[in-house]
């Protein structure tokens, strides 16, 4: 009878540790699979015009301003978000230790995290795109400057989350010195607070980047894209992404393989990101040991 | 040297210093009010989200009324709309997602906290990481070109000769004829079509997998080594002191988790844009196609006009006030397991 119970708790035992190293798999399967197809299908479609010529050309044209559009657009909503998120994440760890207010805004941080990015890009469509009428001669204009304005919306949690953490580790005893040397508070926090944090900043500046730099939700009605070489932020604006979309639609197979050649092109470059991010991370914890 | 000069008490010198201390003084507030103002932009980004789309979807919400979330209408050449089809496709596939994510995910949570020897938990966990790095647009592509073709081929024909009434190897199964309802699920017009409710359901488990599996390894992590090991003790095997200790230990930020991941199943467009099919005719079958809000959004929203516009506009504030209250239940029940901790 005993006997029995043990075999029985020792197979239920092994049959669950089976099914956790199944499970296992699976998760590394369908990322070797999703890789491997991008990987594949992207490096035969890499050739030099993809950088060179634009996507006005369809078939025999390139990437090029999809990829510069990116740029362009990721700088922008970094340069907006970066400031703002980290004075934010400032705010957070140093000055709401008595109010109620901070707590509640780390709260719904979070959740602006990850709420979803299509309604974000609506959001700005409506109050960059649409009032732009009142600017220009009546007439609705998408732009890169709506499309910056939704990735930095994106951007702002990764990056106000990650100051406000790095902030918080910082050591007390450093304020502590700091304020008895009669040095007002916002000397404190940036020449010495957010200095010693910047690594950690700056990684998740990084990992803001990475993260806009695969949307394409938020830029459909903001950037909405075009077909050229565009510089002008007040502009529509390309950018990969969104070609990607577009090209995946495409019922033209030649049309297919240059998104596969993008999709290989964002996915290395995303990927690389993160990785430096990481990098640059733990190296960052190592100098606050 | 400032202590020498205040010592010596001049009347000057206090006066210098007395109008430095006002100006520190008020720059700290400056200062203060800036970053505060700052902190309020995530407020406003949040309440500005939720406000813009009621403000431009209101027409859709007086012209349609309470209708509007029953009626499985969609139809922009006679300008009835409602959101019935595309909130099924929303929820249908959140749910299939849900169902096929959280068991592998707590398996791989498993394998990284108790099974997998030291050495090989670093790298898999990074790998797994490295799952919710992809671009949604790249899992978007894969679905449309290689995992619904194999769908089609494997998949779906094999469920439809099990579970539908009208399989395509003519074969009805025991099971739909005994058991009501089940053929309704299963239904197909087309049984080598690979677009569909599942598909889209099964790219977005994968996509969601990498973050409730880092929520509970990191949850499971924080299970003090004294009570397993009291359990390893009295002699439980591995399966009995996750079961019994690990798991409830974990449970209110597991489901935090869960609902984390729901969140972002049914926030996601890029994913399920091209593998849904975009179709809006209601249907209880996952083997059919359907539309998402967010597919729909994304589809509809450059070429629509007046009503269909402000349509769409009231979905997006649908989606957003679901997609708040998952992530607000999330967040609370992750919080509460941190305040378990001492954090």
């Amino acid at each position: 009878m005993s006997a029995s119970l043990y075999t029985r708790r020792r197979v239920k035992n092994v049959v669950a540790m089976a099914c956790s190293i199944l499970a296992t798999a699976i998760g590394l399967f369908f990322l070797v699979w999703i890789l491997w197809e991008t990987l594949s299908q992207g490096i035969s479609a890499i050739k030099p015009s993809l950088f060179t010529k634009i996507t006005a050309y369809r078939e025999e044209g390139g990437l090029a301003n999809a990829m510069v559009g990116s740029l362009i657009l990721n700088v922008l909503g970094i340069l907006i978000a970066t400031p703002i998120g980290v004075a934010a994440g400032t705010w957070l760890a140093e000055y709401s230790r008595r109010s109620r207010l901070g707590p509640t805004i780390r709260f719904l941080n979070d959740i602006l995290l990850s709420a979803p990015s299509i309604v974000l890009g609506l959001f700005v469509y409506t109050i960059v795109v649409l009032p732009s009428k009142y600017l220009s001669n009546g007439e609705v204009t998408f732009s890169g400057v709506a499309g910056g304005v939704a990735l930095a919306l994106i951007a702002l949690p990764v990056i106000v989350r990650t100051t406000d953490e790095m902030l918080r580790l910082v050591p007390g005893t450093l304020r502590e010195a700091a304020l008895s040397l009669g040095v007002p508070q916002w000397k404190l926090t940036l020449q010495i607070l957010v200095r010693s944090a910047r690594s950690g900043i700056v990684t998740g500046v990084l990992l803001a980047l990475a993260r806009i730099s695969g949307e394409t939700a938020p830029l459909l009605f903001t950037a909405f894209g075009n077909n050229f070489m565009t510089f002008n932020p007040l502009d529509k604006m390309p950018s990969l992404p969104q070609v990607i979309y577009e090209y995946t639609k495409d019922p033209s197979p030649d049309i297919n393989t240059l998104a596969w050649a993008g999709a290989f092109v964002l996915t290395m470059f995303v990927l690389a990101l993160s990785l430096i991010a990481r990098f640059a991370f733990s190296r960052s914890k190592v100098s606050n040991d | 040297m400032h202590a020498t000069a205040s010592n010596a008490g001049t009347g000057a010198d206090r006066a210098h210093e007395a109008s430095r201390n006002a100006k520190d003084s008020r720059n700290d507030i400056l200062f203060g009010g800036v970053l505060k103002a700052c902190a309020l932009l995530v407020l406003a980004a949040l309440v500005g989200a939720a406000g813009s789309t009621l403000w431009l979807g209101s027409d859709a919400f007086h012209t349609f009324g309470w209708g509007f979330l029953t009626s499985a209408a969609w139809d922009p050449s006679n300008d009835q709309y409602g959101a019935l089809v595309p909130i099924m496709g929303t929820v249908g596939t959140a749910l299939i997602a849900l169902v096929v994510a959280v068991p592998i995910s707590f398996g791989i949570a498993l394998f990284l906290t108790e099974i997998a020897p030291q050495w090989l938990r670093g790298p898999v966990a990074s790998a797994i990481e490295l799952l919710a790095g992809i671009p949604s647009i790249i899992y978007g592509m894969w679905g449309l070109f290689v995992f619904a073709p194999f769908v089609a081929a494997h998949i779906k024909p094999w469920l439809m000769n099990h579970f539908s009434a009208d399989p395509p190897d003519g074969q009805v199964s025991w099971l739909v004829q005994h058991v009501p309802f089940v053929a309704k699920f299963f239904a197909s017009e087309y049984p080598f079509f690979g677009a569909g409710v599942l598909t889209a359901g099964l790219v977005l488990a994968v996509m969601i997998i990498p973050f409730i599996s880092s929520v509970m390894r990191e949850v499971f992590q924080t299970v003090p080594t004294r009570l397993k090991e009291s359990a390893y003790a009295l002699g439980s095997s591995t399966w009995e002191v996750v079961w019994d200790i690990v798991v409830p230990y974990t449970r209110t930020a597991v489901i935090g988790g869960v609902f984390l991941g729901l969140g972002r199943a049914l926030g996601e467009t890029m994913a399920v844009a091209f593998v849904l099919g975009n179709t809006f005719k209601f249907s209880w079958s996952m083997l059919e196609t359907g539309s998402s809000i967010a597919s729909t959004i994304a589809n509809q929203f450059g070429e629509a006009q007046g009503l269909q516009r402000s349509a769409l506009m009231a979905l997006a504030f649908l989606l957003f006030v679901v997609t708040f209250i998952v992530l607000l239940i999330a967040r609370l029940m992750l919080r509460r397991m941190a305040t378990k901790e001492g954090r």
